[in-house]
């Protein structure tokens, strides 16, 4: 380390003199330089495709942009976003569920038949919903632990037994609309932060970023480990904070940012602290990794496959709630189409392995923002649903096949 | 048999000792009546041919069986082990063939799993900081405990592995064919972190098929045949002596093999002498 000079003792990890360690920005540039070559991805191969996908969609309709467009855009990723957020739990563990669309949409026909037809407060109405959802989740994980049924197969038949109950409970009535001027509809649909609310919590990504590096800074060097660059740090905190800003300002110029959207990305940032700063999600990633090795470390295996599935089919329930306030309605279409494959997708296209051990919270949100950029562009485009879902699909497709080929490039660069 | 003076003198207390133990599997007696002692500060190798029991004796030593009948003293209390996690609270430490890592997780991770420091806010820093004291104790060669397991050398895993057995503070340490899979380099690292973990004051015990790493680095060799007790050896015993007891007589494929040899070299020996 360049800071501790040649005479101090050499930190506790840097003792090995083999071992080539990089230091400041240059060494971080080139880490990362070296990781992507690997096969470490990260989030490059999405924020790569956001970006194409945005140029293409401007250039052809300068409209796409457009910050009521782009707020627009906000208010439909919630929705879907919430529910690929459960995917990437169940996807960590390295199971699937392919019920979310009919969960979300079962949820959005209890809400309405709970509190439109039967009185109930709404309150009431949606955490019976959330109820439900985690029951389904919970059943799941017991098919799969008990008696080793397949996730695929399981949540495959869910889908068709909750799809029947969202029909069997609509009726033949087909379709519930919720109340305009409700709180419930408003928030899918109007409510947006006040400019110095989101311009507030646009700044704490980056104090909190700042707080916790120099904590961490500070008690590594008490431990004697070596400490990453200070400059690195104020550096990344500055362009965050400054990116942030600036597209909440842009935003601002219209209606400002969705409570929904600080919803969804308020849920993503607490699945994120869970999944990677938590015992519970250690033993995820573990259990996704190698189940056996989590099991004989004393992991409580099955205990972690409930909490992945039950916490998928809730938040496809609360999903198909925000559905149906972004709507006004719960219908027999509600969570049906493709709902479900969007919300796989999500998790896919924003860098969360399909085959377990490997993902984060954030692609939930960078993957939904993707599939919904597709579809708002070949909306403006008037281009029909038949192109979109074709145009989806090959998304989706290059998405898999980007996270294949990483995979064998890392296990051949000896990364797991 | 009677263990050579200067290595009974630096060898501890007694840690693990069986009385009687057999095990049944169904009509298969897999183990019968094993009496079987492991010291402080000592290295036991534990050798036998396939089918001979050893696997079963670690696995009942790590909770994963129970056996038929018998007694277990650890550290002079009968113990049973009902579960692994049984074994991991008393003491007993096991490092499986297979090692059990986690590829995707880094190396503190992995040391760590299922033990982490302050489950709602891990503590990276403390983890890491004794993952390195651990390694560091070791004398063992990794780059960086920032990296994915996927990264590492065999060896480096092994090592891995037996810190992650030692982060509880065993007082026995099971390794299960612990040099199975390693190269020449690597097979010497393993047996210097075992000649370490003695000296931490553990005992370790050591199941093996290859005799030059048992001779290396065992204070007492067990053999055990067939699921009984098949006689103790002193690592300088002689590797006659010492195959005999594992396959079970003086007449058997090794010897006769050895007797071939000997009696071809013997033949062209003559052949040689009468040839001018």
């Amino acid at each position: 380390m360049t800071e501790q000079g040649n005479l101090a003792p050499l930190a506790l990890d840097r003792a090995d003199a083999r071992v080539k360690h990089e230091a400041g920005i240059g060494g971080a540039v080139r880490a990362f330089l070296d990781r992507v070559r690997s096969g470490d991805l990260g989030s490059l191969p999405v924020i790569v495709g956001l970006v194409v996908i945005w140029t293409v969609f401007t250039s052809l309709n300068p409209v796409f942009v457009s910050s009521s467009n782009l707020v627009n855009l906000l208010f439909d990723c919630s929705t879907v976003g919430v529910i690929a957020l459960g995917i990437v739990c169940v996807l960590m563990v390295g199971e699937i569920d392919l019920s979310v669309g009919s969960i979300s949409g079962f949820a959005s026909a209890m809400v309405g038949t709970l509190w439109v037809n039967q009185g109930w407060p709404v309150a009431l109405a949606i955490l019976a919903a959330l109820a439900f959802g985690a029951l389904i989740g919970a059943l799941y994980a017991l098919l799969f632990n008990r008696l080793g049924m397949p996730s695929f197969v399981s949540t495959l038949a869910g889908l068709l037994a909750v799809l029947g109950m969202q029909l069997y409970i609509l009726g033949s009535t087909g379709s519930i609309n919720l109340p305009y001027g409700s709180a419930l509809v408003d928030f899918g649909q109007l409510m947006v932060m006040p400019k110095w609310v989101s311009h507030t919590l646009a700044a704490i990504p980056g104090l909190a970023m700042l707080v916790s590096g120099l904590r961490t800074f500070a008690r590594r060097r008490a431990a004697n480990l070596s400490t990453p660059s200070v400059a690195g740090l104020v550096l990344r905190v500055a362009a965050i904070t400054v990116g942030l800003e600036l597209i909440v300002a842009y935003l601002n110029q219209s209606r400002g940012i969705p409570w929904m959207f600080g919803l969804f990305v308020g849920l993503v940032v607490a699945m994120n602290y869970a999944l990677t700063r938590t015992k519970w999600g250690r033993s995820m990633t573990a259990v996704g990794g190698n189940r056996e090795a989590a099991r004989r470390a004393g992991i409580k295996v099955r205990a972690i496959y409930l909490s992945a599935f039950a916490l998928c089919s809730l938040f496809a329930a609360l999903g198909g709630v925000l559905a149906a306030a972004r709507l006004a309605s719960a219908s027999q279409q509600a969570g049906t189409g493709d709902v479900n494959l969007n919300a796989i997708a999500a998790a896919v296209i924003g860098g969360t392995s399909l085959f377990g051990g490997r993902g984060s919270a954030y692609s939930a949100l960078l993957g939904i923002i993707v599939i919904q950029s597709i579809a708002s562009g070949l909306t403006l485009l008037d281009l029909s649903s038949s192109l979109r879902y074709m145009i989806t699909g090959a998304v989706l497709a290059i998405a898999v096949i980007v996270d294949s080929l990483a995979r064998r490039s890392r296990a051949s660069h000896g990364r797991a | 048999m009677s263990e050579s003076p200067e290595r009974s003198a630096s060898v501890g207390e007694l840690v693990l000792s069986l009385r009687g133990i057999s095990k049944n599997f169904g009509a298969v007696s897999a183990l019968t009546d094993i009496d079987f002692d492991v010291h402080a500060r000592e290295v036991v190798a534990l050798v036998g041919d396939n089918g001979a029991g050893k696997s079963t004796l670690v696995k009942i030593l790590a909770g994963v069986h129970q056996p038929s009948s018998g007694t277990i003293n650890f550290r002079g209390r009968p113990v049973t082990l009902p579960d692994p996690r049984a074994a991991l609270t008393l003491g007993i430490a096991t490092v499986f063939q297979d090692l059990a890592l986690c590829e995707n997780l880094d190396v503190v991770a992995n040391i760590f799993l299922g033990n982490e420091l302050s489950p709602l806010r891990l503590d990276e820093v403390a983890m890491e900081m004794r993952a390195w004291t651990l390694l560091n104790e070791l004398s063992a060669r990794i780059p960086s405990v920032r990296e994915a397991v996927a990264s590492l050398s065999g060896g480096q895993r092994q090592t891995v592995a037996i810190a992650r057995s030692l982060l509880l503070e065993p007082k026995l340490i099971l390794l299960d064919e612990p040099t199975a899979a390693l190269g020449v380099a690597q097979t010497a690292e393993v047996l210097n972190l075992i000649d370490r973990v003695r000296a931490r004051g553990l005992g370790v015990v050591m199941i093996s098929h290859n005799m030059e790493d048992v001779r290396a680095v065992a204070d007492r060799i067990v053999v055990l045949r067939l699921g009984r007790n098949n006689g103790v050896f002193e690592p300088d015993a002689s590797n006659q002596d010492l195959v005999s007891a594992i396959t079970g007589a003086s007449n058997n494929a090794v010897s006769r093999r050895a007797e071939r040899l000997r009696a071809e070299r013997d033949h062209s020996a003559q052949a040689g002498e009468q040839r001018p």
